[in-house]
């Protein structure tokens, strides 16, 4: 068995080969899938549970206090406590509700994150599934969240619950522009929009560094669109406790609660993980290009010596920190001041963005 | 202005009303049919200019129920106070001045709600503390029973 | 927008009617707004109160002098030092005693400690309703040193009840003054800091600028008093013309804006947070020596008559009158409070801007709801 940390194909192939060595092909992919599945969902599990504790942790930091620190050294397993918690919730049925939509909305929610995780590249080897259209799947399918926000408004027959799945709804379509749009222009940098490409194409410099200035105007743009999509930090007025009790999700107790807020948790890693992907390298170390002198490749060696996936990890835990350290500082933007920012700010930059990154491109002004 | 100032002036507009020396501000007692014309004057004439109505007091006294409001001038700077007492005791009604000064518009629910004094014209005469429909009585009324007082 | 704003009672036909509170995170206490909208647009506000009503003035009667003071701290807690001082000047003008200038000096800069505290907690409440969730933990973190001060002096850390008519309760710590001296050291380099996190924020100012318009003659007329009055111009610090204790020795700016909107009320307060430094400044070196109080009948009776007394309480302008008839209980107790008033402006503020607004308004107007129930 080669399992070499710098590269899991050779350990990819080597498991697909012993299934399809030792079992009829139907039977070998079908097991290859659920082998896939669970990996996925430990890791979603896990991720989840590791955001929410480090979303505490950071709060406090940034509020002066301390945070979870007593279940479980430093407090690592309070949210499994509160998951606990949550499991044993009395599930309040609702009147007048329709109740096949109600229970169905977490879900739909949870399944669109769960879509978009699995093209990301966590790794060299590690990627699930690499279409050719990589950016544009993972743009549409996160997107269908959206549908799983307003069926919960809808659905819980609450005046409240309406308005904030509404505001919530115009909200995340119009930024769904902007992000959009911030990543077509790496798109144009890069000529490919198959995720694996992409981060192939870092090999000399991240995309941030080498596309200069548009790439950067196209990162601030993705980041702060990319909050607002997730309906967190200020623009978090849709589920914001001091407008309108809790928004969309007020008639939800229990489990159902709890998936909401792990997938807001999960869209925040999706989001973090594309901005890393594809502005910050993915799983590509630090290189430098060859234009700075023949020192380059001694440095880039040693940059390799981390393993890709840490490489991942971390830069998405970076974009993560600032998306939390947003959320804590600012005060609330109004809905229709969210909305102006988008429609008259945000959407005129990206627009002229695009043409100076094609313009860069054309010219060959890139390094 | 100081208060002999004062009292001229307000002479010279209604002779009968009756004013006296507090132990701090200049008081003036007038009958419930005037209350408004003179509230008006007090405001409006430019020498006098009492725009600042700080507290509306609602008294439950032996002979009658009043109501008791200090006023100032934020141009001259010279504080009065104007008290009227209701002509009836069994329906106390006095005219409101809730168009003259806006802020009497709570403070009158307030005397209302507490005293039972009514105030004839006012715009939105409800209880304010108590509840609208349940509540019997004006608490602060030296008659007033309940089952829940304790006495000491 | 004019024909919007629609009177007290007025309901319309398509109007979409919500409540907020009594219980809600932002009014600060249980209070009930009845909001009448048209989308987002907020088309009349009318508050209910009376959720805390506790009938003080109707237990003013039965109680002495010296009780009372227990209740006016119960009122506007947050300036519960300057609510009691009311009262204690009250019996001491009608029955015309002269206190130690030591009582009117230490008086005074525990006022103005309070009123640092109450404006601290607001600044921290008012981050925290627009969303600035850090702010409430920074504006408690420099407020404890303040009430570990009053601890240490007069026993409590809120409701003080530290005056008596005549002067105080008993002298101050010995330590007082030094750690006076060390906060404001302390709080001076804090301050900054809070105009980096929020006043000079974008977010902030799109959400509080223009937004709720009271004009000089409705602040007047609706005798909005305080920073939120003082921010549309109404020159009404009661500190400033009608002095009282210690405040005509000391030099300190009447802060007034013209503007009369939320972020004018914002920083007003911030503004009024450094003159109430500078206050303790020029009074904690020369504090008089000398007795704490001056000498009392055990039993106060006042004469005859009517009695008023106005102080600067950190919301605005504090009342108290009392209707004597010469024993030693009032006749009648009345307590002038400022949030009540401020309270009466609010459908004027909030008709026609957005529902979200509301908050950042009655925010900004600082209310402490058993202040206004009485």
């Amino acid at each position: 068995m080669k399992f070499n940390i710098y590269d899991l194909t050779s350990f990819n192939q080597w498991i697909d080969k012993l299934l399809y060595d030792n079992l009829p092909a139907f039977w070998a992919m079908i097991i290859e899938m659920t082998l896939i599945g669970v990996a996925f969902l430990l890791f979603y599990a896990v991720i989840g549970l590791f955001l929410v504790y480090a979303e505490r942790k950071v709060c406090a930091f940034i509020q002066n206090r301390v945070g979870p620190n007593r279940v479980g050294p430093y407090g690592i397993f309070q949210t499994i406590a509160d998951f606990i918690k949550l499991l044993m919730k009395e599930l309040i049925p609702i009147n007048k509700a329709d109740k096949f939509l109600f229970n169905l909305a977490p879900f739909i929610v949870i399944i669109a994150s769960f879509m978009a995780i699995a093209a990301i590249p966590f790794g060299l080897g590690l990627h699930a599934i690499d279409f050719n259209i990589g950016v544009f799947y993972v743009m549409a399918v996160s997107s269908l969240g959206v549908i799983g926000i307003l069926l919960a408004g809808w659905s819980s027959n609450n005046k409240y619950s309406l308005i904030g799945a509404m505001r919530s709804g115009a909200q995340i379509v119009s930024y769904e522009l902007s992000v959009g749009m911030s990543l077509v222009t790496i798109v144009i940098l890069a000529g490919s929009m198959q995720l694996s490409t992409i981060v192939e194409a870092q090999r000399n410099g991240w995309f941030i560094f080498t596309g200069h200035v548009p790439a950067f105007i196209a990162f601030l743009v993705f980041i702060i669109a990319g909050t607002a999509e997730t309906n967190r930090g200020p623009f978090d007025l849709a589920e914001a406790e001091s407008e309108l009790t809790a928004g969309f999700h007020t008639e939800y107790s229990g489990i159902k609660f709890a998936f909401f807020f792990l997938a807001e948790y999960m869209n925040m890693f999706i989001v973090a993980s594309i901005a890393a992907t594809i502005f910050w390298g993915g799983w590509m170390p630090f290189h430098l290009g060859p234009i700075f002198g023949e020192w380059t490749l001694g440095f880039n060696n040693v940059m390799d010596y981390i393993p890709p996936f840490f490489w991942y990890i971390g830069k998405t835990m970076v974009v993560i920190f600032i998306m939390m350290w947003f959320k804590w500082t600012f005060p609330r933007l109004r809905i229709d001041q969210l909305l102006k920012l988008e429609w008259k700010y945000l959407l005129p930059i990206n627009l002229f963005n695009i043409i100076l990154m094609a313009l860069i491109v054309l010219m060959g002004w890139h390094f | 202005m100081n208060n002999e100032h004062l009292i001229e002036k307000i002479r010279s507009f209604d002779s009968t009303i009756n004013i006296t020396q507090g132990p701090q501000y200049l008081t003036l007692d007038v009958a419930p049919e005037s209350l408004s014309k003179t509230a008006f004057m007090l405001k409006n004439n430019p020498d006098l200019s009492f725009d600042y109505l700080f507290c509306l007091t609602g008294n439950d006294l032996p002979d009658a129920y009043s109501v008791v409001y200090h006023l100032e001038s934020i141009k001259h700077r010279h504080c009065i106070v104007l008290t009227a007492k209701a002509a009836s005791r069994e329906n106390p009604v006095l005219d409101t001045v809730s168009n003259i000064w806006l802020t009497a518009d709570f403070h009158e629910r307030e005397v209302y709600d507490l005293i039972g004094i009514t105030f004839a014209n006012h715009p939105d005469m409800r209880r304010i503390f108590l509840d609208e429909e349940d509540w019997v009585g004006y608490p602060l009324r030296k008659d007033y029973t309940d089952n829940n007082i304790v006495s000491r | 927008m004019e024909d919007l704003i629609l009177d007290n009672n007025t309901i319309q036909e398509e109007e979409y009617i919500i409540n907020m509170g009594p219980q809600h995170p932002s009014t600060h206490g249980v209070l009930r707004f009845k909001v009448s909208l048209q989308g987002e647009t907020v088309l009349n506000v009318q508050p209910h109160c009376g959720y805390i009503h506790r009938g003080i003035e109707k237990m003013c009667e039965k109680l002495t002098y010296q009780q009372i003071i227990h209740l006016t701290d119960r009122m506007d807690y947050l300036s519960a030092h300057i609510n009691n001082e009311a009262v204690c000047l009250l019996v001491e003008n009608a029955l015309q005693i002269e206190v130690p200038e030591r009582v009117k000096y230490i008086r005074t800069i525990l006022s103005e400690l309070t009123r640092l505290a109450s404006h601290q907690l607001w600044w921290c409440a008012f981050g925290m309703d627009l969303g600035a969730l850090t702010t409430y933990f920074y504006g408690l973190r420099d407020r404890e040193p303040i009430l570990d001060i009053f601890e240490e002096t007069t026993g409590a850390r809120l409701l003080q009840s530290f005056n008596t008519p005549g002067g105080l309760m008993n002298d101050i710590h010995p330590n007082f003054i030094k750690r006076v001296k060390d906060y404001i050291v302390y709080f001076r380099k804090k301050l900054p800091e809070y105009d980096e996190l929020l006043t000079g924020n974008v977010i902030l100012q799109e959400r509080t600028n223009d937004v709720g318009f009271l004009t000089l003659e409705d602040a007047i007329s609706y005798g909005v008093t305080g920073p939120s009055g003082r921010a549309s111009g109404f020159a009404c610090d009661i500190r400033k013309h009608h002095p009282y204790s210690a405040y005509d020795k000391v030099d300190f700016k009447e802060i007034l804006y013209t503007k009369g909107d939320t972020f004018h009320r914002y920083k007003a307060r911030v503004e009024e947070m450094w003159e109430s430094l500078k206050i303790i400044e020029q009074l904690i070196d020369n504090i008089p020596d000398g007795d704490y109080t001056a000498k009392m009948k055990p039993i106060i009776k006042l004469p005859e008559g009517e009695y008023y007394q106005r102080v600067e309480a950190a919301r605005g302008e504090f009342g108290v009158y009392i209707l004597s008839k010469g024993e030693k209980y009032p006749y009648r107790a009345k307590f002038r409070s400022p949030n009540f008033s401020n309270l009466s402006a609010i459908n004027k503020m909030a008709a026609g801007y957005k529902i979200a607004d509301l908050v950042a308004i009655s925010g900004s107007l600082d209310l402490v709801i058993p202040d206004i129930d009485r």
